[in-house]
């Protein structure tokens, strides 16, 4: 065998193996038994006052070994919401206290094949499927050479909307709505990863520990791939490497860590608006509990929000945020990258996209002021409309837009729908971006071919031909700045470039007919 | 007034939306390859999988009406000057004020045996392209005849499907009547790293057919039979006449035309590939067959028919392309062989394929042309150095505000002006560190006051 059938069929392997620890990751969710006792009962409710309230009202349950998930959860639930009748309105669990309640219930009665083989399972499933992704992915290195390489990407059923996309975006959307509204029932999941959490932050892990885990191992792996893939560009390989680090350090390890040092789980990087709770009461209260170090996160997020993108945005534009640290640009950049030319390139995308950006930046202000003036008037003005707000914003924006959408729709719309329709501090960097910016593409002069290579592969929808083959800079307040478009130009017409606001919006530029020279209006 | 436009190439639709934009003249443009306009040079990406057709579309459908410029999906056959009217394959007749013929080009065929048979095919319309996709579905081994920019891209397209490719050329290296020695050798080198059978000094004899009728192999001039079940013939493009020579229009080459656009027949003119220019200024050429030139050509002819009557003059040169991975710009002059007077500076990266060229006059050092392979430049600062006769010296101490590599790219300026300094005695040139658009920006302005 040759080095090629050689390479090939390790990649062949690395789609097997792949499947393989999908289907045993699938079928390690879907099987479970629950024996309840008291003793998982008493381990599980950590609060002394909530266990009083909850252990009279088991005595139906515990000795009972439930197959069904979903008799379980109600039994769970109809206990706890009776508990919570006697309970006064400051030692009610509410429902957010009885979701983590329920889910240790869970974790700790969960038997059968599970309990004691936690690492194997982990090793079969997490582990192996990096392996075998990485296995399909190294190869490159070998098998492709450096450069544009785009052959196919309309012709594979899993980049061009086929069926193995669909199904892929599927699962995806499912993924999501389980860790979002019904993680319960992904409860084996997250006993694979306790382990993990545990040694982290000395905590057990919850579906948010598990979701940061796969998300950041999607960084990573799919990091590598992109290495390969743009090997031949600086640029791509430094901003990878960006968003990989963030990724790695500033939104997994650094919050684990600081909850095994007793201090507020805290990504330092993500900023309000897109932290849209950053002001939530409950979040500022355990800020300014926890010493000098919670203030100098308060005081940190706020300067970064407010101070910091404006200024970093005039110097490098949007993207120093969104295509080198963001984590969601991150997921983009890394685990998009095979479906970012999925995007929607039309006139009527891009007016919809305006509307609706702007519109989510609009109310998670609204949202955010009313927070703060409940906040400051001690919960005594705006309570409702507050909780209402909150509420609608992270069930519709939060989660089923960022997340659902956001992600479980890449192999259908392209890897920035979340960016580029609904984050709402790309609505604000960008119109920093827009008006006061030193950020451009640069377009070199009439050398464009309008072949469409640059429009189809920007993830952003940005129609970037309409103004390359008008020799016009190109500025808007969508672009992050992954500089694909100035990659995939077959004629090297585009350049990210910074540089002196003055002249950086030129007039389309007539071509070079002699008496009227290519106007070079810097 | 009305104005109708036989063709919506670039050279079409670009006249037909300056016209637009300084006119409110009726416009309608005649074409019988495709409902829309299209990117003619990105028919290769659809093939490759990088872009579907609707994607080369540079303007969405809508633009056309919204501009009232009117789309003919019709075939003209022929021209009545007299009635002023353009008959329709559909019997329609169009009458017109002014017509615009830009009917393109045509792939070129020599009378070679065999070049009529089934899978022998060139490369220019989207039906090429759609008869391509049928000529080389579940096919081994594809014959490339012609090494030029068309051969080449056949051979990516090849290629990127996992096809065997042989390649033929004329010339000892390729595009050699074009590029000079070094660039044309770093060309062939990237060619055959990507498993391509390239083979220099030869030339195609015959085609043969296979029991089927089908192009079964190709015979060289150096006697070597290659089986094969496609064969594209890619030597060169010729203006397409036939619209013309069907309607008693002066044709040789091309269809024949003043600097003007104007043919011999009132209110007719001809423009883009299709063209072929009676008065030729010196260092040009008298038919363009280029996507820039199309684009100026039809420029130019909007602007005379909206009164601005001036001498077409494609201005300083420029071209572009990549070869595989490799990118290609040029800028000037750069001829293949240097003339009496002229000197060459070429500098190659050790390892990788960059390669930058300069040449200049060796009288007074001015620059007249650069190639670069790998790497970008920016057209409006080199322009500005051959304008302007900028020494040759100069412009490499300045070599910072040309490049147009993207961000974080290494550079090769010093590389360049050290082998520069080895090859040149006399005082040695200084790199000045003045990279980034803010050294552009005074440099242009300067320049412009």
């Amino acid at each position: 065998m040759n080095k090629v059938s050689i390479l090939k069929t390790i990649r062949f392997a690395g789609i097997l193996f792949f499947m393989v620890s999908v289907f045993i990751f699938i079928f390690v969710v879907s099987y479970s038994q629950f024996n309840i006792t008291e003793e998982v009962i008493r381990e599980a409710v950590t609060e002394d006052h909530h266990l009083e309230a909850i252990l009279p009202l088991t005595g139906d349950i515990t000795g009972q070994t439930y197959e069904s998930r979903r008799t379980l959860i109600a039994d769970l639930t109809r206990i706890f919401e009776k508990a919570d009748e006697g309970l006064s309105n400051n030692e009610k669990m509410w429902s957010y206290t009885q979701g983590v309640y329920r889910m240790n219930i869970m974790k700790k009665s969960v038997t059968g094949f599970l309990p004691g083989n936690e690492l194997l399972f982990l090793y079969q499933t997490i582990i192996a499927g990096c392996i075998a992704a990485l296995m399909f992915i190294l190869p490159g290195y070998w098998l492709r050479r450096p450069g544009i390489d785009n052959d196919g990407v309309y012709h594979r059923s899993v980049s061009n909307r086929g069926w193995i996309g669909i199904t892929l975006g599927l699962m995806l959307v499912a993924f999501y709505v389980f860790i979002y509204w019904y993680p319960e029932y992904i409860v084996n999941w997250i006993i694979l990863v306790d382990p993990l959490s545990r040694a982290l932050s000395g905590n057990p892990a919850s579906q948010w520990f598990l979701y940061g885990v796969l998300y950041t191992l999607a960084i990573l792996v799919m990091g590598v791939r992109m290495f390969i893939r743009y090997r031949h560009s600086n640029y791509h390989l430094v901003r990878t490497g960006s968003v990989m680090f963030f990724q790695l350090g500033f939104a997994f390890l650094l919050p684990e860590i600081l909850v095994a040092l007793n201090q507020p789980y805290y990504d330092f990087k993500d900023l309000w608006p897109l932290n849209y709770d950053f002001f939530y009461g409950w979040q500022i209260d355990q800020f300014l509990q926890s010493g000098s170090l919670g203030m100098f996160m308060l005081i940190s997020g706020i300067g970064l929000s407010l101070v910091g993108v404006p200024v970093l945005t005039y110097f490098y534009g949007k993207r120093w945020y969104c295509s080198w640290v963001c984590g969601c640009g991150g997921l983009a950049e890394t685990l998009g990258d095979p479906f970012r030319h999925l995007s929607d390139k039309t006139l009527k995308a891009w007016k919809a996209e305006r509307w609706i950006v702007h519109g989510v930046l609009v109310l998670v202000v609204v949202m955010t002021a009313a927070t703060l003036v409940n906040y400051f008037s001690n919960y005594q003005l705006l309570g409702g409309l507050t909780q209402q707000l909150q509420q609608w914003y992270g069930f519709f924006i939060g989660a089923a837009f960022a997340g659902v959408i956001g992600v479980g729709f890449y192999p259908w719309m392209g890897s920035r729908v979340w960016c580029r329709f609904g984050c709402p501090l790309a609505a604000y960097i960008g119109l920093v971006q827009r008006f006061k910016s030193r950020f451009r593409i640069t377009t070199n002069g009439g050398q464009c071919i309008s072949c469409g290579n640059c429009s189809t592969y920007c993830e952003m929808g940005i129609d970037v031909r309409w103004y390359a083959q008008r020799g016009q800079n190109i500025i808007r307040s969508s672009c992050v700045g992954c500089g694909i478009c100035a990659s995939v130009c077959p004629r090297g017409v585009l350049r990210l470039e910074n540089g002196p606001e003055e002249g950086r919006f030129n007039e389309p530029a007539a071509f070079d007919l002699s008496e009227d020279k290519v106007k070079v209006n810097f | 007034m009305h104005i109708v436009i036989i063709g919506n190439g670039v050279t079409g639709i670009t006249a037909a939306r300056f016209l637009r934009k300084g006119s409110s003249h009726k416009i309608t443009v005649v074409s019988s390859e495709s409902e829309h306009f299209f990117s003619r040079t990105a028919l290769m990406y659809i093939y490759m999988g990088h872009m579907k057709f609707e994607h080369t579309k540079p303007y969405e459908d809508f633009f056309w009406e919204k501009n009232k410029i009117d789309l003919v999906f019709d075939h003209a056959d022929r021209i009545d000057s007299d009635s002023k009217s353009v008959h329709l394959r559909s019997g329609k007749v169009l009458n017109w004020d002014k017509l615009i013929i830009v009917t393109g080009s045509k792939p070129n065929k020599f009378g070679w045996p065999g070049q009529d048979l089934d899978g022998v095919q060139g490369l220019y319309s989207k039906q090429d392209l759609e008869l391509m996709e049928q000529n080389t579905a579940g096919i081994k081994k594809g014959v490339i005849v012609g090494g030029g920019l068309i051969g080449i891209e056949v051979a990516e397209m090849l290629h990127s499907r996992g096809i065997e490719v042989t390649m033929l050329v004329r010339e000892s290296g390729y595009w050699n009547i074009v590029l000079p020695e070094e660039e044309s050798a770093l060309i062939n080198a990237e060619i055959r790293d990507h498993h391509i059978d390239l083979r220099l000094d030869t030339e195609l004899k015959e085609i043969r057919s296979g029991n089927d009728g089908r192009a079964s192999a190709v015979v060289t001039s150096t006697g070597d039979v290659i089986d094969c079940q496609f064969v594209a013939l890619t030597a060169g493009v010729s203006p397409n006449c036939d619209l013309a020579k069907a309607s008693g229009l002066e044709t040789g080459r091309g269809i024949q035309v003043n600097r003007y656009f104007e043919t011999g027949t009132p209110d007719v003119y001809a423009a883009g590939d299709c063209a072929e220019f009676t008065e030729v200024p010196e260092g040009q050429m008298p038919v363009e067959q280029l996507w820039y030139t199309g684009r100026m050509q039809g420029e130019a002819l909007a602007r005379i028919l909206l009164g601005d009557r001036k001498k077409y003059d494609r201005g300083i040169w420029y071209n572009s392309a990549k070869f595989f991975n490799v990118e290609y710009q040029t800028y000037g002059q750069v001829p293949p062989v240097l003339p009496e007077g002229y000197g060459s500076f070429v500098w190659q990266h050790p390892q990788k394929r960059v390669l930058f060229r300069v040449v200049y006059r060796t009288g007074d050092k001015g620059v007249t042309g650069f190639n670069v392979l790998g790497m970008r430049l920016r057209q409006a600062v080199c322009e500005k150095w051959i304008r302007d006769n900028e020494s040759v010296t100069s412009a490499l101490e300045h070599l910072g505000e040309a490049v147009f590599d993207p961000e974080l790219f290494s550079m090769h300026e010093n590389a360049i002006i050290a082998a520069w300094n080895e090859a040149n005695t006399g005082n040695p040139v200084k790199l000045k560190k003045k990279r980034g658009l803010y050294g552009v920006f005074q440099f242009l302005n300067m320049q412009k006051a």
